[in-house]
């Protein structure tokens, strides 16, 4: 089929075609955009994170410094960690949060009241990268041989025996413990020293967000050249075909190892970080739940990519931080809404049926509701600018809780659905996605942002990316060459 | 030796045995067919319990049942098994099929999004509070002793459905068109297309199937154990998983034999190893580790030889 454009022309390199086709591809402001980052030096790219991050400390209060700059470096640091054996060697890691958690105990335990050790920083914290690495080494090691399926359980199952093991290491009474308190069982290790590096005093949430920064950059840096690196480059080739790379004589089972142990060493880095801000290490913050976190800012912001960790940081801590506020969370629901629903659905007469819909079925079932089961619509609606519309067109019952906890987890199975469907029957199921979606946020989310739902959010969050965009935001799709 | 100790030990290892064996079975047929860890497969047990509750307390709750108590169990199995079957087709449809001819790390992926979905979904939908199945109830405390051997009613049920389950497996694996189909796209998919065979649709019979099981493994640990709640997929996960892994994953008789000696193990270890009862799971990984390390093709299983 020499005509069809589609196809690539013959003689010419698939991947050269498809690079090409999608420089094309960015228009106006946007491409603008992207080709200069495209093109732009790796320190200037650098430059765009650091400028803001440097400057944020200073205009903010305590509290928001702590919930958006700290965690969000935090995480990312982590991400950066995640980053090299996912990212970069594609193992699949489930027991990366115990590494997080080793760090932490570590620091802890030649760091704190605990076992009266007061280790300083520059002594503890490589300790604790140490001792992560070693025991990233030694779970990694039965698993070298095996395929990255074997790994991914091993190391799932690892991580619930770590919590397991901190819960009750304060208890064993046999050899080789034989009743030593390592962790201070289920209350953890509290009173951890603030970090003590080179006789500068870290305390304040400030020098903490300073501390963390600069070691994000030290990290990044590193991790820029060890991606450029033979090693790095190995890598990548072990995570596009293993097999290939074993014929081309690279040391499988070794770089396999390693970018496990050089994750889990990162990891073990935060966790020091993380143990001396927290004044402490409990078990119960090694838990699954932020191992699902700190996927999803990998995955969200593209494996292999080290811009994508900090923008999947951002994305991922700070948008939910940002709709606690109930007021703000309504306008940015039905903005986003909004804009993705007119720049997404062509042509003009799909929008016309997706919005005249929506309304429609608002006001429909508000009335039927209203005529026929008054409790429908004696709720509160939320004190916004937006609350006068709202509540003619939406349902809002006088005991939502539950009801919107069924209808949040309905929005979400619709929009894996909808990522699925094309043509018309998406323009149609996209209706009472809306609508149910805009039910939930009112009754439910707004009010609520963390816990389950956030976690649900994430959970689906990754199936979606998987289906409609493997590559995350900064990530480069992979190329098939068949 | 205290011998009433070790018969104890045994029959709720067998007990915990024949539910892990049939949560391995879906992971070793999953696999089989598609060589995909579907990490969603604990959670759908979770799910399976659930739904065993519900139907009991659609039926009247297990203290004023409204028919007899033989025919309110089988209904429980009944609605779990088909609700599950049908989450695990939809599971399939939604998170695995777009994903089948991805880079091996992305339908892996993706079953970590479904489990924490499910998860949180059943955390959020049905409380993070316990419920209790109230068992004795329902079927009341008698127990059966042979000898030393003490037997009580729900354990006697686990052990002889699981083996029911099991048997008709094999016969549907071994004897029907569909198992011949479903040891045909194991074998090969692409072979088995050309061949006629439906693809799609073996593979969706086989998450159902499969699923099924671990919905009955759910109301039978629910039985024996009384108590459910949302987190409880995740361990049980685990140990199906090490269950299919020590019988060789893609091997079914091999996923039952695992799963037993998984049970046995766990059970053995809570009564005669050191704290025992604290760190059992550690000891079961413990039993995982050394089986990769000795034989990571499993016992029953064949080593994999990379093709290309």
């Amino acid at each position: 089929m020499a005509d069809d454009v589609t196809q690539p022309r013959i003689g010419v390199d698939e991947w050269v075609s498809s690079v090409e086709e999608k420089r094309e591809r960015y228009r106006g402001p946007i491409g603008w955009l992207r080709r200069g980052w495209d093109s732009s030096p790796p320190a200037a790219r650098l430059l765009v994170f650091v400028v803001p991050a440097v400057i944020f400390p200073f205009v903010t209060s305590e509290g928001n410094l702590f919930r958006y700059g700290l965690i969000t470096l935090l995480y990312a640091l982590l991400g950066l960690g995640l980053n090299v054996t996912v990212g970069f060697a594609g193992l699949l890691d489930l027991g990366y949060i115990a590494f997080f958690g080793i760090g932490a105990y570590t620091y802890g335990y030649v760091a704190s009241t605990h076992a009266n050790h007061h280790w300083p920083a520059e002594l503890a914290i490589p300790l604790a990268i140490a001792v992560a690495g070693l025991v990233g080494f030694i779970v990694g090691f039965p698993s070298r041989r095996l395929v990255g399926d074997y790994l991914a359980i091993v190391t799932l199952f690892f991580g619930q025996a770590f919590v397991v093991f901190v819960n009750n290491a304060d208890r064993i009474n046999f050899w080789p413990f034989n009743h030593t308190d390592l962790t201070g069982g289920a209350n953890g290790l509290d009173n951890i020293d603030p970090l003590n590096v080179f006789g500068w005093k870290v305390n304040t949430t400030k020098e903490y967000y300073l501390f963390t920064l600069g070691a994000f950059l030290l990290v990044m840096i590193l991790l820029y050249f060890v991606s450029g690196s033979r090693t790095g480059r190995a890598w990548k080739a072990l995570r596009e075909d293993p097999l290939a790379a074993e014929v081309m004589s690279m040391p499988v089972n070794k770089l396999k190892l390693m970018a496990f142990t050089f994750g889990a060493g990162i990891a073990g880095f935060a966790g020091a970080i993380y143990g001396s801000v927290q004044t402490g290490a409990f078990p119960g913050d090694y838990d699954i739940g932020l191992l699902i976190t700190i996927y999803a800012i990998v995955i969200l912001g593209g494996a292999g990519s080290l811009a994508g960790v900090i923008v999947g940081a951002l994305i991922v801590n700070g948008v939910p931080e940002l709709l606690r506020d109930s007021n703000q969370a309504e306008w940015v629901f039905y903005t986003v809404v909004a804009i993705l629903v007119i720049t997404k659905v062509r042509p003009w007469q799909k929008l016309v049926t997706v919005i005249g819909g929506t309304i429609a079925l608002g006001f429909a079932l508000h009335a039927i509701a209203d005529a026929w089961f008054p409790r429908w619509t004696a709720g509160e609606a939320n004190a916004g600018r937006l609350a006068h519309w709202v509540s003619h067109w939406m349902v809002l019952p006088s005991h939502p809780t539950q009801l919107a906890n069924w209808a949040y987890v309905l929005t979400i199975a619709l929009i894996l659905v909808l990522t699925l469907l094309h043509g018309w029957w998406r323009t149609i199921v996209m209706i009472p996605t809306i609508y149910v979606g805009a039910f939930a946020w009112e009754n439910l989310l707004v009010e609520n942002t963390v816990g389950a739902t956030r976690f649900l959010l994430l959970g689906a969050l990754l199936v979606v990316l998987m289906n409609a965009r493997p590559q995350g935001l900064f990530g480069s799709a992979r190329v098939e060459i068949v | 030796m205290n011998w009433s100790l070790f018969w104890d030990l045994t029959v709720s290892g067998l007990t915990l045995g024949s539910v892990y064996a049939l949560v391995a079975l879906g992971y070793s047929m999953v696999y089989g067919i598609l060589k995909l860890l579907n990490f969603a497969h604990g959670d759908v047990y979770m799910i399976g319990a659930f739904m065993g509750w519900f139907a009991l307390h659609w039926l009247g709750g297990p203290i004023n049942p409204s028919a007899a108590a033989w025919l309110v169990v089988v209904l429980m199995f009944l609605f779990a098994m088909v609700a599950c079957g049908g989450l695990g087709v939809v599971i399939e449809r939604f998170a695995y099929r777009p994903l089948r001819n991805a880079p091996r790390i992305a339908p892996l992926i993706s079953a970590l999004g479904v489990s924490f979905f499910l998860q949180n979904s059943a955390l959020l939908l049905f409380g993070a509070s316990f419920r209790d199945y109230d068992t004795f109830h329902l079927i009341g405390a008698k127990t059966y002793n042979v000898g030393d051997v003490f037997l009580s009613v729900p354990q006697l049920l686990t052990i002889v459905s699981a083996i029911g389950l099991m048997i008709g497996l094999t016969l549907l694996v071994a004897r029907t068109k569909i198992g011949k189909a479903m040891r045909a796209t194991s074998f090969d998919r692409e072979a088995a297309s050309m061949m006629g065979i439906d693809v799609d649709r073996v593979i969706a019979s086989t998450f159902f199937i499969g699923s099924a099981l671990a919905g009955a493994a759910g109301v039978m640990f629910a039985l024996v154990f009384g108590q459910i709640y949302h987190f409880m997929g995740f361990l049980a996960g685990l140990k199906g998983f090490t269950a299919a892994v020590i019988g060789g994953i893609g091997s079914l008789p091999g996923a039952m034999l695992g799963g037993l000696l998984v049970g046995l193990a766990e059970s053995y270890a809570t009564g005669y190893l050191p704290q025992g009862s604290t760190f059992q799971n550690l000891y079961v990984f413990a039993l995982l580790i050394a089986i990769i390390i000795i034989r990571p093709q499993g016992l029953l299983g064949k080593p994999d030889v990379n093709k290309v």
